[in-house]
């Protein structure tokens, strides 16, 4: 320019800040750590608290007088997190977060332990880990349903109306017939006939999938809800009293301590909850299959350049979820109770919370259904031993935990590029 | 087309290079004309249908599926599989592949590197690499060097060379001369939709700018002499990021007086639009400063900016001029709602936006059924003139109008040339950009050429055409042909 | 959409506000007969198109309520020997059902008949109205929250949890400050309001700062209210100390609603209060500041932007508005005639009727308004279906939703005829986002 003398630019430096994730996380964990050493180890008990690695107070226990114990496990948190903070061990993360985490509820759990009525100073952790896996049993099936739509680029919040239609569906079929195959079945259907509902107002006819998702859910509760009263309330004999799939005691692994009689003698919607994890995660990483659906769920024009099918792929997920999710409501129905109204009661939507706090994976979504479940149960527990925790805010654990992640204050939570945005050639 | 051919295609953008390709590849129908292959007419309903056909494609928008693999990207839709039925992907063999075919034209790409973390060029090799994978013939290249650096350019210069030696053919479509000229057997070149010749290589660069920019449409601008003020608008090292976190505005210094038109020519894409969004608080600057008046409008919010008596032309006006579910009345005080008389305090005052809408209607003209239609319902050049009568409406020290006609038929474009030109009359500083380089000459009384984020040089408008054309290509003016410019381009910041 | 008219009529508002969403803004090409149907149909009016997503609800429900039926199911059994004997059967049930909905929603024969002959009251006339009314008024100010967000282009699913903390606010005003009479009710009317906007403010603001997704956030934020209301009520001073379940002392009568037709009928000033709401929010929309920059924002947040509006603080003051509406709602629940207590299912599903009412009124003031009407007479009529001939009040979720999905349907059909490719993707601005 002939009038401006040109001058030096000097490019903004791009500034890491000091605070970055690691530090951030290492600096709360701290800061819970020394909390719970101080105030856990001020209100423990003098009571020795006891993990008894069976379903009551006897057999083998680890125990730890309370005030050490909370105290002790409180500084393990904090040093994981000071660890953290100096960034001294940015490659094992993970692991100190989880160190420390476990430390933090340890801490707690000594203090809650110790001053519990008398002779309930012990923690039963075989039905702590069974009681877990249980209440975590739908929220698995939901979220790998939700994983299957979400991955391919539809966003899930039916979840909730595809469980409770297959609850129902399951017990309904399965008192008319008498068996459990057909009622498990039906259970899958019921909750694919949902996903079909989605799948052809999203895809086809464009209808927003979060819109579409919510009237379908209470398109579910008000079905069930009548046909429950008009058929199964009236005559619960005929309608309501599916058999149930007995437990099945898996040998050699049933006798693994601990782990074996709360894991390996549930019965089949555990096991298959677990294959299901594992073989959709190898389908989602390792297949033809996968690979595709994970292309039309991040960049579907992409996919379709060359040569996917783009919205075929997307109703046969949507489809499939549906009937995975299906089961998963015959889980209760079929194995547990007879159905209710209503009975989900919610369930679904922390599915939904797992599935994102899980980051869309199908392994993912396991540990935060089971971290959801646990929260669940020790809620459960406190309730027993009159703890001054109100069961409340354990309970609105999960639905913290998804706002913090989903605001980007525990690690970075991305969807699928593409999820819940029609796809339409140009 | 011949095998082992490299024909480019030559046009100024928006002449319908990619639109052409775009229907070669199946992505669109064409509405009339047939394509031959091998002699026979063959109908290419889908991009399964032209990869079929040994055609491949690189587009300008990378096909690419950011948080996959290299291997993944390149296997997607021709998996290698094992396993029948369960589909197992076969990861070994298809990195084996890769690896061959990379090795083969020199396209060096680490199979396992995530495609986002790659640098944009590299990513193109991942495209070039996942076309001959799968068995082209035809290789079209969609502005391939637009987003490269010069070394990166060389680079592909000498993929497309060893490629042409296996002897696959290339369409190269692409507005720089210099590349055309250092790897092209033959040109052809387009505007407007047409192919306005076809030259070899030997053609001097003045001849191939001539025949890409044309002449033939004269615009005529009724204009006097401007009488330049004082500086109203200043910019000074201006350096703004797109949404890549590329660095595409890279030292920008700009003065604009009172009473004049400053015209920024240049190829889309250059950083044109970044500054304009930088100027107008719509993005933040990383360094540098933007004064109006005298005053810093930089880190402003738009509103600030708009306020300070700055009018802006948007150039994409169905995304950011207007809301189309609006109507016209509505969109007409889009920027100034919430100001008196067309609000008081908290409420609008509907009678004075009709008053207002009624007397803009008449005076810019604007062909509606009435004020109150949904903008969306008016031809584009009538939505423009909604936005320049908005725009102008009120008291401005700066207008700052950005492609003020594209898609706009002709009397609307003069219609609005002469209220451009009757605001800088008026005092006001303009900043005019656009890519349709008649414009900038017709409309400007500065030119600034910009390449690369940088303003390469400021001319007079009466300078050659010719000239002009080769500085948006960024070759400089007095060297001998050398793309000079280049080489204080822009590097890919970090 | 600033046409003056739109606050004056009503009945006008509901159809002629939802047709410019789509303006027609070319004719499509006169390709088969049924598409040049379905286009008619639907430019003929929003509320032919209502009316015949009633009418096929109702066909569902006809056929739900046979099937479901164990007396009609067993005249089935000889269906082909007697077709006759099931259909009679079934359509006997189905006939008196109905009957019974619409003598519950709007207005009883009998009921005239016997005031007319001296043997009853008014109110029996009018207690259908009266109970329909009772059971619209808190889904008109949800589903104004719900449309409101819509507007800006954000969804509020969190009209449920808004309501709940709205609920609690004003409970815990209504028997926790010892007031005058008017300015009691003022104040707990408003605590709700607060409750709500603090519980909308919280997504808004999370959307704002780190673009967190509404959605996510407000259904969390849903269970997370729904928690803490059944917390809330067993702590000292809120719990009903001579009961041993979950229910919370009474609001003081200085603090409730007036009921507007004496004791006899339930509807209470409430709904007073729900046709304010409307009229506040149409002008709002229409005729504020505010109201621009939100619908800007909610159609073309771009150019919104580029026009110096803020679009982050739209977002965040929007949801607050929203939540307080919802709050209001809420409050309605607890200061009105439905119940006085807290109580775990005090607000039912208030907040997520809201979305269905929101969907049916087309996202307009008005619209919502009379899809809360129609909603509310849904509810009262199967109140009395209930009670006479035994279906179950499941029914009328079936229904609403239903009708909702086939509101859904001619408008997607539409989107597909008229509007091509990415154009059909606009239409959606007010509804279609990811995550």
């Amino acid at each position: 320019m002939s009038t401006t003398t040109v001058e030096t630019v000097t490019a903004a430096p791009v500034t890491r800040g000091y605070w970055n994730r690691h530090r951030k996380a290492g600096a709360g964990l701290l800061a819970a750590g020394v909390l719970a050493a101080v105030a856990f180890g001020l209100l423990a008990g003098p009571q020795i608290a006891r993990f008894t690695f069976s379903e009551d107070a006897q057999g083998a226990a680890l125990e730890i007088d309370g005030v050490t114990g909370a105290v002790l496990f409180g500084l393990l948190a904090a040093a994981a997190g000071a660890a953290l903070l100096a960034e001294r061990a940015e490659r094992w993360f993970v692991g100190l977060l989880g160190v420390g985490l476990v430390g933090f509820v340890l801490s707690f759990l000594c203090w809650q332990i110790s001053v519990a009525p008398a002779g309930q100073n012990f923690m039963p952790v075989v039905n702590m880990v069974r009681g877990t896996f249980l209440l975590a049993l739908p929220l698995i099936f939901g979220a790998l349903g939700g994983v299957l739509c979400e991955r391919s680029g539809v966003v899930n919040v039916a979840i909730e109306g595809q469980l409770l239609m297959g609850a129902f569906a399951g017990a309904l079929a399965g008192t008319m017939t008498g068996s459990v195959w057909a009622g498990l079945a039906a259970a899958a259907l019921g909750g694919a006939f949902i996903s079909l509902l989605l799948a052809v107002f999203t895809i086809k006819y464009l209808v927003d999938q979060v819109v579409m998702g919510i009237v379908l859910n209470l398109l579910a509760v008000g079905l069930t809800g009548f046909l429950y009263e008009r058929l199964m309330q009236t005559d619960p004999q005929r309608y309501n009293q599916a058999p149930h799939f007995g437990s099945w005691e898996l040998p050699l692994l049933a006798d693994i301590p601990v782990l074996g009689p709360a894991l390996f003698r549930g019965n089949i919607f555990l096991y298959l909850a677990l294959l299901l994890v594992i073989v959709i995660h190898f389908a989602l990483f390792r297949t033809r299959w996968g690979l595709r659906t994970r292309s039309v769920g991040e960049h579907p024009t992409a996919a379709d350049t060359l040569g996917v099918r783009v919205l075929g792929l997307r109703y046969r997920n949507v489809l499939l979820a549906g009937v995975i999710a299906g089961i998963g409501g015959a889980s209760y129905t079929l194995a547990l109770y007879s159905f209710t109204k209503n009975m989900i009661g919610g369930k679904g939507f922390i599915a939904l919370a797992a599935l994102i706090f899980g980051r869309w994976s199908p392994t993912g979504a396991l540990l935060a259904a089971l971290f959801f479940g646990f929260a669940d149960q020790l809620a459960a527990y406190l309730g027993a031993i009159n703890s001054v925790i109100p069961s409340e805010f354990l309970a609105m654990l999960p639905y913290l935990a998804t706002i913090l992640a989903v605001a980007g204050l525990v690690g970075k939570v991305r969807a699928p590029a593409a999820d819940g945005k029609p796809y339409l050639k140009s | 087309m011949e095998p082992g051919e490299i024909h480019a295609l030559l046009g100024e953008n928006g002449a319908g290079k990619s639109t052409l390709m775009n229907v070669l590849y199946g992505l669109l129908q064409p509405d009339a004309g047939e394509i031959l292959i091998d002699g026979a007419p063959t109908k290419i309903r889908s991009p399964r249908g032209a990869i079929r056909a040994g055609i491949g494609m690189v587009h300008q928008h990378f096909m690419l599926v950011p948080v996959f693999t290299v291997v993944e990207n390149i296997m997607l839709g021709a998996e290698r599989v094992r396993g029948g039925l369960l589909g197992l992907l076969d990861q070994r063999r298809a990195r084996a592949e890769i690896v061959e075919v990379s090795q083969r034209y020199g396209l060096q790409v680490d199979p396992d590197a995530v495609v986002e973390d790659l640098p944009v060029g590299v990513q193109q090799r991942v495209e070039i690499v996942k076309a001959l994978t799968r068995d082209v013939e035809l290789l079209i290249l969609d502005e391939p060097t637009a987003v490269l650096t010069p070394q990166e350019t060389d680079e592909l210069l000498d993929v497309m060379r060893s490629l042409k030696a296996v002897g696959k053919s290339i369409v190269f479509i692409t507005h720089k001369l210099g590349e055309v000229k250092a790897i092209a057997d033959r040109i052809t070149v387009i505007r407007r939709g047409r192919t306005v010749g076809t030259a070899s290589p030997d053609a001097s660069r003045e001849e191939l700018a001539a025949m890409m920019v044309g002449r033939n449409v004269s615009l005529t601008v009724r204009k006097g002499p401007a009488r330049p003020g004082e500086p109203v608008l200043e910019v000074s090292g201006l350096v703004v990021e797109d949404d890549r976190q590329c660095r595409v505005v890279d030292g920008v210094d700009l003065t604009v007086r009172a009473g004049e038109i400053l015209g920024i020519a240049g190829v889309q894409g250059n950083g044109q639009t970044e500054l304009v969004e930088a100027i107008m608080g719509l993005r933040p600057a990383l360094a540098g400063t933007v004064t109006l008046a005298g005053r810093r409008i930089d880190g402003q919010s738009p509103k600030k900016v708009l306020r300070a008596g700055v009018g802006y032309i948007p150039e994409d006006r169905s995304v950011d001029g207007l809301v189309k579910e609006f109507t016209v009345a509505e969109n007409l005080v889009l920027d100034t709602y919430d100001l008196p008389p067309y609000a008081s305090r908290l409420a609008l005052r509907p009678a004075a936006i009709a008053q207002a809408a009624a007397a803009r209607i008449a005076e810019y003209d604007v062909r509606t059924p009435s004020a109150d239609a949904p903008v969306g319902t008016l031809s584009g050049g009538n939505q423009q003139k909604v936005i320049v009568a908005r725009e102008l409406s009120r008291p401005l020290k700066l207008l700052v109008a950005a492609q003020p006609t594209r898609g706009v038929d002709v009397g609307s474009i003069e219609f609005i040339h002469d209220r451009i030109v009757q605001e800088r009359d008026a005092g006001t500083a303009v900043l005019l950009v656009s890519s349709e380089l008649d414009e900038v000459i017709g409309l400007a009384d500065r030119v600034a050429v910009m390449y690369r984020g940088r303003i390469i040089a400021v001319i007079s408008p009466d300078t050659p055409y010719e000239e002009i054309g080769l500085l948006m290509a960024g070759c400089s003016v007095d060297g001998d042909g050398a793309e000079t410019a280049d080489a204080r381009g822009s590097e890919e910041s970090a | 959409m600033t046409t003056p008219t739109t606050e004056a009529d009503p009945n006008r508002a509901a159809g002629h506000d939802a047709a410019p969403k789509t303006p027609p803004a070319e004719p499509a090409p006169p390709d088969s007969f049924t598409q040049q149907f379905l286009q008619n149909l639907w430019a003929a009016n929003t509320v032919t198109v209502t009316a015949l997503a009633v009418v096929l609800a109702l066909i569902v429900g006809a056929v739900l309520i046979v099937v479901s039926d164990e007396d009609v199911l067993a005249t089935f059994g000889y269906f082909f020997a007697r077709p006759g004997d099931a259909l009679s059967a079934g359509s006997a049930l189905v006939g008196s059902a109905y009957a019974n909905l619409f003598k519950g929603a709007i207005v009883d024969p009998a009921a005239v008949a016997d005031w007319i002959g001296g043997d009853g009251g008014w109110q029996a006339v009018f207690a259908p109205i009266s109970e329909t009314l009772t059971y619209a008024t808190p889904l008109v100010f949800t589903g104004l929250s719900v449309a409101l967000a819509f507007r800006a282009g954000l969804f509020n699913i969190g009209a449920q949890g808004q309501a709940i903390i709205g609920v609690i606010l004003a409970a815990l005003a209504g028997f926790l400050l010892p007031l005058p009479p008017v300015l009691h009710l003022l104040v707990a009317v408003v605590a709700g309001a607060i409750g709500g906007a603090i519980w909308g403010f919280l997504p808004g603001l999370l959307k704002a700062r780190t673009g967190a997704h509404e959605v996510i956030n407000t259904i969390m934020l849903n269970y997370i209210a729904t928690y803490f209301l059944t917390w809330i009520i067993f702590q000292e001073g809120v719990h009903d100390p001579d009961r041993t379940d979950a229910i919370s002392r009474p609001v003081e009568a200085t603090a409730q609603l007036p009921l507007l037709f004496g004791s006899g009928l339930r509807a209470h000033a409430g709904i007073l209060l729900a046709v304010a709401a409307v009229w506040g929010v149409a002008w709002l929309l229409n005729r504020s500041t505010f109201g621009f920059e939100l619908r800007a924002v909610g159609a073309n947040p771009d150019a919104a932007r580029t026009a110096g509006v803020s679009v982050t603080t739209t977002y965040v003051l929007v949801m607050a508005v929203a939540g307080a509406l919802a709050g209001l709602g809420g409050a309605n629940m607890v200061l009105g005639s439905t119940a006085s207590q807290l109580t775990p299912l005090v607000v039912a599903q208030i907040g997520f009727d809201g979305i269905l009412v929101a969907l049916l009124g087309r996202t307009r003031p008005w619209g919502v308004l009379l899809a809360a009407l129609l909603f509310g007479a849904l509810r009262a009529g199967g109140n009395q279906m209930q009670s006479v001939v035994g279906i179950s009040l499941e029914l009328v979720t079936v229904l609403q939703a239903l009708i909702v999905i086939f509101i859904a349907a001619p408008a997607l059909v539409k989107a597909i005829f008229q509007l091509r490719a990415a154009r059909a993707a606009r239409l959606q601005t007010n509804l279609a986002k990811g995550w």
